[in-house]
């Protein structure tokens, strides 16, 4: 131990782990973003629900990890919808900084609420994997690792599908497009968008319930540090743009370990920002953003 | 109907004054040494001073049936402060200047007592805290506070023992230091760590820090400690966050041994790292319930209240036995008089170890408890006596 190629390699397992969560996040905020220009603060705060559910799942109902995975996602499914329904519909046609800032109160309530019904104190995930460890020359890869990237990238094939090939994806691309285009063309906008709060959440739950497995503690507050990560993610890669979401939760995964492995760990969420100040001066609308954006 | 039910409560109210006043007034204090309590019983620390609590009241009940100090029997007078600062200072008044109390035994957080500082020392009552932990609850800009001890040692000391430990027990050569960089506590307690191990001919091969609260993921920081190859890990940390760098550096293949402070000291850390990773790690602490010296107290404890006492309650009882011992030597209960036999105190042995006040500080020089994890139990190891 101790070649720098092998702390290399090391340092790219750990970041891709961490990165697929926050590219799982991330996704969340630039589909909501993408149809209704709205950066959904409370997005951390839905997986942190997210957490919870599947928590509850495995040691209450001790059920194993794919069934408690569902039922997490089933239930940030159904949460996001209603945040939509009762927070942000009423203000659709207000000022975005009406809607931010209602975002913003979302956050609070689900994360002060959740203290109260949860209490502060953190719980411990089940070892749900077992804890095989695989050393391939030297980088030690768990099980859990390979659990998460394979999960976030099964999901995000799975979101591309739904959003290329069918029906209600389609919708989502013309709504994102043109809303009163859609409308017009007689897309059920409302329900169009619900499905995207829908499965945003339900992958933020995904999440979730990965960290929480892999981490094994969860509180009230874990939504907000990868939230915060995963807003930056989605930015970097250009906000509004899907695949720009998974490229930017993993570059930033990747930039985070790399900085703590190079010594400067508590230089880790400089870096992170500065990079993303240097993206947004170079190409303000992120790596993958188209630049024609006028419209006359 | 209302105005009826408002004459009734008033007309309660006062009554419950005047019995009130009625129990306290009747009472001869010449006959008796009236000892406050100035404890968390409700509030977010209720856990810590609910236990001293029942600890102190053990102690006094021990040495009455002795026949008292002084020929006069102890008396305890409980007051309760609810957690917070302002409510301290306000219990500390009641107990100075209505309860005449001879000294206050209490609070248990360092916030607490200092809101306490002030009136006791106005009043000149010695205040005895059992776990108040923080550097400036005695001594704060190069002046000591007369009125105000402890039974605890400050946290620095436990990066002292912790050096100490490494160094002549486990033999270890290099150590790593894994900080976390907001905390004070764990600062302290890594550069008095830093400090004695070096004296000792040790070398510090790696200083990391991480960020409590926020990080979750330690591996790439885990990476360079273990490419440092060091003999030992220490990490000042609270158990969360411990919980999860033992954990994945274990995952790693990291077999060093993990040393600590009294963070570690909750069951939760052996939720989040898992019994086996724990293995090999050790931690300092005011004192272990399975130490063979605390048999006798812990035995007593269960036979009064049917429940496993902790270590706050351990040093609740220290804090009680070291104010009868002062009350002993000072052969009065003179607040001066006390106060002096309390800062010339040596070698009073408490249950969670020998202690001996610096007369300078008044922080006490005492021996502190090595605990050792097995199958996700903490086990009293040794006992490290200062040196």
């Amino acid at each position: 131990m101790g070649s720098v190629t092998e702390q290399v390699l090391q340092q790219i397992v750990n970041g891709l782990s961490l990165g697929s969560i926050y590219a799982l996040v991330a996704l969340g905020y630039t589909m909501v973003y993408g149809i209704i220009k709205l950066i959904n603060f409370a997005h951390g705060d839905v997986m942190m629900v997210g957490a919870y559910a599947g928590w509850f799942a495995t040691t209450t109902l001790h059920m194993s990890f794919i069934p408690a995975l569902l039922i997490a996602m089933t239930v940030s499914a159904i949460l996001g919808v209603l945040i939509e329904r009762i927070a942000y519909k009423p203000l659709r046609n207000a000022t975005r900084i009406a809607s931010l800032i209602t975002a913003i109160g979302v956050s609070f309530f689900l994360e002060y609420g959740g203290m109260l019904v949860v209490s502060p104190q953190m719980r411990t995930y089940p070892p749900v994997f077992p804890d095989t460890i695989f050393n391939v020359g030297g980088i030690i890869i768990k099980y859990g690792d390979i659990v998460m990237i394979v999960t976030s990238i099964v999901l995000m094939v799975l979101l591309h599908g739904i959003v290329k090939y069918t029906k209600i994806g389609k919708a989502m691309r013309a709504v994102s497009f043109d809303t009163e285009a859609a409308l017009l063309m007689g897309i059920n906008v409302n329900n169009t968008i619900s499905a995207t709060f829908a499965i945003g959440s339900a992958l933020a739950a995904a999440a979730g319930v990965l960290m929480g497995v892999y981490f094994n503690t969860i509180n009230p507050l874990m939504g907000i540090i990868p939230g915060l990560k995963a807003f930056v993610a989605a930015v970097l890669g250009g906000i509004g743009i899907i695949p720009g979401a998974m490229v930017g939760g993993f570059f930033l995964g990747l930039t985070e370990s790399f900085v703590s492995g190079l010594g400067a760990s508590t230089w880790r969420d400089a870096v992170a920002f500065l990079i993303l100040i240097l993206v947004l001066i170079v190409k303000p609308s992120g790596l993958f953003g188209k630049n024609i954006r006028e419209k006359v | 109907m209302r105005k009826l039910f408002s004459v009734a409560t008033v007309a309660l109210l006062s009554l419950s004054l005047v019995t009130g006043c009625g129990a306290t007034g009747g009472q001869k204090s010449a006959e008796v040494i009236k000892v406050g309590g100035n404890l968390e019983l409700s509030g977010g620390a209720a856990a810590f001073g609910q236990y001293a609590e029942k600890a102190i009241k053990l102690a006094f009940e021990q040495q009455n049936a002795k026949g008292g100090v002084l020929g006069k029997k102890l008396e305890y007078v409980s007051a309760d402060n609810k957690s917070d600062p302002g409510e301290s200072t306000v219990a500390s008044t009641k107990l100075a200047t209505q309860d005449k109390v001879v000294a206050i035994l209490g609070p248990m957080t360092s916030g607490n007592t200092l809101a306490a500082v002030q009136v006791v020392t106005d009043s000149k009552v010695p205040l005895i805290t059992p776990t108040g932990t923080s550097d400036s609850v005695t001594f704060e800009n190069g002046k000591v506070k007369p009125w105000i001890f402890r039974a605890c040692f400050i946290d620095p000391f436990q990066g002292q023992v912790a050096a100490n430990f490494a160094s002549d027990t486990l033999k270890a050569k290099k150590a790593a230091l894994f900080i976390d960089q907001k905390g004070d506590y764990s600062k302290g307690l890594a550069t008095s760590f830093e400090e004695n191990f070096k004296k000792s001919g040790g070398e510090v091969v790696a200083t990391e820090q991480y960020v409590a609260g926020s990080d979750l993921d330690f591996r790439a920081t885990l990476v360079r400690i273990k490419a440092a190859n060091p003999d030992v890990v220490f990490v000042p940390g609270y158990y969360q966050e411990v919980g999860l760098i033992v954990k994945q550096a274990r995952e790693m293949g990291m077999k060093q041994v993990f040393v600590g402070g009294d963070g570690w000291g909750s069951p939760q850390l052996v939720d989040v790292a898992g019994a086996a990773a724990l293995e090999n790690t050790y931690y300092v602490n005011h004192g272990a319930m399975d130490d063979p010296g605390m048999a006798q107290f812990i035995k007593d404890f269960q036979g009064k209240y049917n429940s496993e006492p902790d270590t706050f309650a351990a040093l609740g009882y220290d804090a009680a036995n070291l104010l009868i011992k002062a009350l002993e030597n000072a052969g009065s209960t003179e607040p001066e008089k006390l106060r002096s036999a309390l800062e010339t105190m040596k070698g009073f042995q408490g249950i969670s170890g020998e202690l001996n006040v610096d007369p300078a500080t008044h922080n006490p020089v005492k021996s502190a408890a090595i605990l050792q994890f097995k199958d996700g139990k903490s086990v009293f190891m040794t006992k490290v006596n200062p040196k």
